[in-house]
């Protein structure tokens, strides 16, 4: 992803993981990105690996959304442990809020697929929100172009107001704004959508331009191969 | 076949001018205000002579000493439309269109308003008359979009889209090209001819749109099983926004990207949208200045790119005389 400064007029700004929920460079994400990765390597040495793979527990990830209420963490890791899952890191954002305003609780673990998927179900049927499991929220990338008085109009609201739809995440931003800030600006945007939602987050962009009167460039999904 | 072309733009002076190289013969030629028909005298064919005409066009601004309605009435095979086009009634070549098709004759159009604004009423003609339409030469100029569409059959063409305005796809490419912003390249493609005094038909998307909403109305009567079902499109049903307020700094934020903006229309037998839409920079639709393309999504054939140029007197002429030469 280009995040430099091309020109003068151009200001860069990386959002990472939807906006607010950035991983900190705290010692539980490095332990959770080091630590995978070796076991991962560990599989493949046996002899028949690729066979093996399917059934072999792998390091999953999942967000949750948790209300700000003592307990609910502990209810949240019940169905993980109950159903095979191996704990390994929990990273516990209390300093963030969701956009729904709960607290965003990312939680790694150990387990087969077969396991994964139901320790998915069993959080869902605890009444845990699984925001993201795995890889399958942000599927789909899209990237889009919005113009007008992108400052005047709150650019931090805007993007807010994306990642508040439930379809897509604001996975980066880069901003120009030859004329600065009173006059018309552009952005460029890429977002990132869960499977299939792709039209439905691209419909909330398109609400929101035409709410703040900002033009949107759209890009023409599902033609180039 | 014989033709009376009504309309001495670029585009009806050479249809005029390459008729007999097609093996056509040109029988009356009319503007706004006069004509000319060819009396069958003398020692030529029954034709006028094409540079008499396209000679009396540039140094007096008529075509002949006839009277427009002489040359409607004319003994000829096919009217060739090339007048302006014109909004909401598409007047007045609906009515050219009309009296060629109520006297049994046909009509090869150039002109988009009677079959953008008024496809239904020229249905009913149709109905009633023994002679056919054609309008290959309103959609992407030189470009066979039409007929390819029909070769395919409608009913297994799920969409159409494309750039269908070389004026605005001129400029969005110089606008990235040269990190200009839109009223500077405006200017330039002014100056090259490349865009009218008033752009506003190109740069706010109402050529492209018209364009569409065409193939909408091909792709929708032409997959009806009764046409009565079939949905009619027009202007109003068109969803359009044009490029003049598209920023320099949003096509230099793109092209960081490795992507571009081009004015992309989209037609199916629902919907007809036109809009700057971003597409990779290298991509099929990324067609660089004047240049048309026209992207068919097929249900058994994949996908079908056709581009070329579409405007210009002798690329729209030779649809024309492709339409007339299907008629025959």
């Amino acid at each position: 992803m280009p995040d430099r400064t091309a020109d003068g007029d151009l200001r860069n700004v990386a959002r990472r993981d939807g906006g607010g929920f950035r991983r900190g460079g705290g010692g539980v994400s490095d332990a959770r990105d080091g630590v995978p990765e070796e076991e991962a390597d560990g599989e493949d040495v046996t002899p028949d690996g690729g066979g093996h793979a399917s059934t072999a527990p792998s390091t999953h990830t999942v967000r949750l959304e948790l209300a700000d209420e003592p307990g609910q963490l502990l209810a949240a890791l019940h169905p993980i442990a109950d159903n095979g899952g191996n704990l390994l890191s929990i990273y516990h954002e209390r300093g963030n809020k969701t956009p729904r305003g709960r607290i965003p609780v990312e939680v790694d673990f150990e387990a087969t697929p077969e396991r994964f998927e139901g320790i998915v179900e069993a959080l869902r049927t605890e009444g845990v929100n699984v925001m993201q499991a795995g890889t399958e929220r942000y599927a789909e990338e899209v990237t889009i172009l919005l113009f007008g008085h992108l400052i005047d109009t709150d650019l931090s609201d805007s993007l807010s107001r994306i990642e508040a739809c439930e379809s897509a995440s604001v996975a980066d931003v880069s901003l120009a704004a030859p004329q600065g800030t009173e006059e018309s600006s552009s952005a460029r945007l890429r977002l990132e959508a869960r499977a299939g939602e792709t039209e439905a987050a691209l419909a909330a962009v398109r609400e929101l331009a035409d709410e703040k009167k900002l033009r949107l460039v759209e890009p023409l999904t599902g033609v180039e191969a | 076949m014989r033709l009376a072309v009504v309309g001495a733009g670029a585009v009806g002076r050479s249809v005029v001018d390459l008729a007999s190289e097609y093996g056509h013969e040109v029988v009356a030629v009319a503007d706004s205000s006069s004509a000319v028909v060819a009396d069958g005298k003398g020692d030529r064919d029954a034709g006028v002579d094409p540079d008499a005409v396209v000679a009396r066009k540039t140094e007096r601004g008529i075509v002949g000493d006839d009277d427009p309605a002489d040359a409607l009435a004319a003994d000829y095979d096919a009217l060739v439309e090339a007048t302006p086009t014109t909004l909401g009634d598409a007047e007045p070549g609906f009515s050219h269109v009309r009296t060629a098709l109520e006297r049994d004759r046909h009509a090869v159009l150039a002109n988009k308003g009677p079959v953008a604004e008024r496809f239904g009423d020229l249905r009913s003609l149709l109905n009633d008359s023994d002679g056919e339409i054609r309008f290959e030469a309103t959609v992407g100029g030189a470009i066979p979009a039409v007929s390819t569409v029909e070769d395919i059959e409608p009913g297994h063409v799920t969409a159409v889209r494309g750039v269908l305005n070389g004026t605005a796809n001129f400029i969005l490419t110089r606008m990235a090209a040269e990190g200009l912003d839109y009223d500077h390249v405006l200017a330039e493609a002014q100056d090259l001819g490349v865009a009218e005094a008033d752009p506003s038909f190109d740069v706010d998307g109402t050529d492209a749109a018209l364009k569409c909403v065409i193939l909408a109305n091909v792709l929708s009567f032409g997959a009806a099983d009764d046409p009565a079902d079939a949905r009619e499109f027009t202007l109003d049903d068109a969803d359009v926004s044009g490029i003049r307020d598209v920023p320099g700094s949003a096509l230099r934020l793109a092209a960081e990207d490795g992507r571009t903006v081009r004015l992309i229309g989209e037609a199916t037998g629902e919907t007809v949208r036109v809009a700057p839409r971003l597409v990779p920079e290298n991509g099929t639709l990324a067609v660089s200045g004047t240049q048309n393309i026209v992207q068919i999504e097929t249900t058994h054939a994949g996908r079908l790119n056709i581009s070329g140029r579409g405007a210009g007197g002798p690329e729209t002429a030779s649809a024309v005389l492709g339409d007339v030469g299907r008629l025959e």
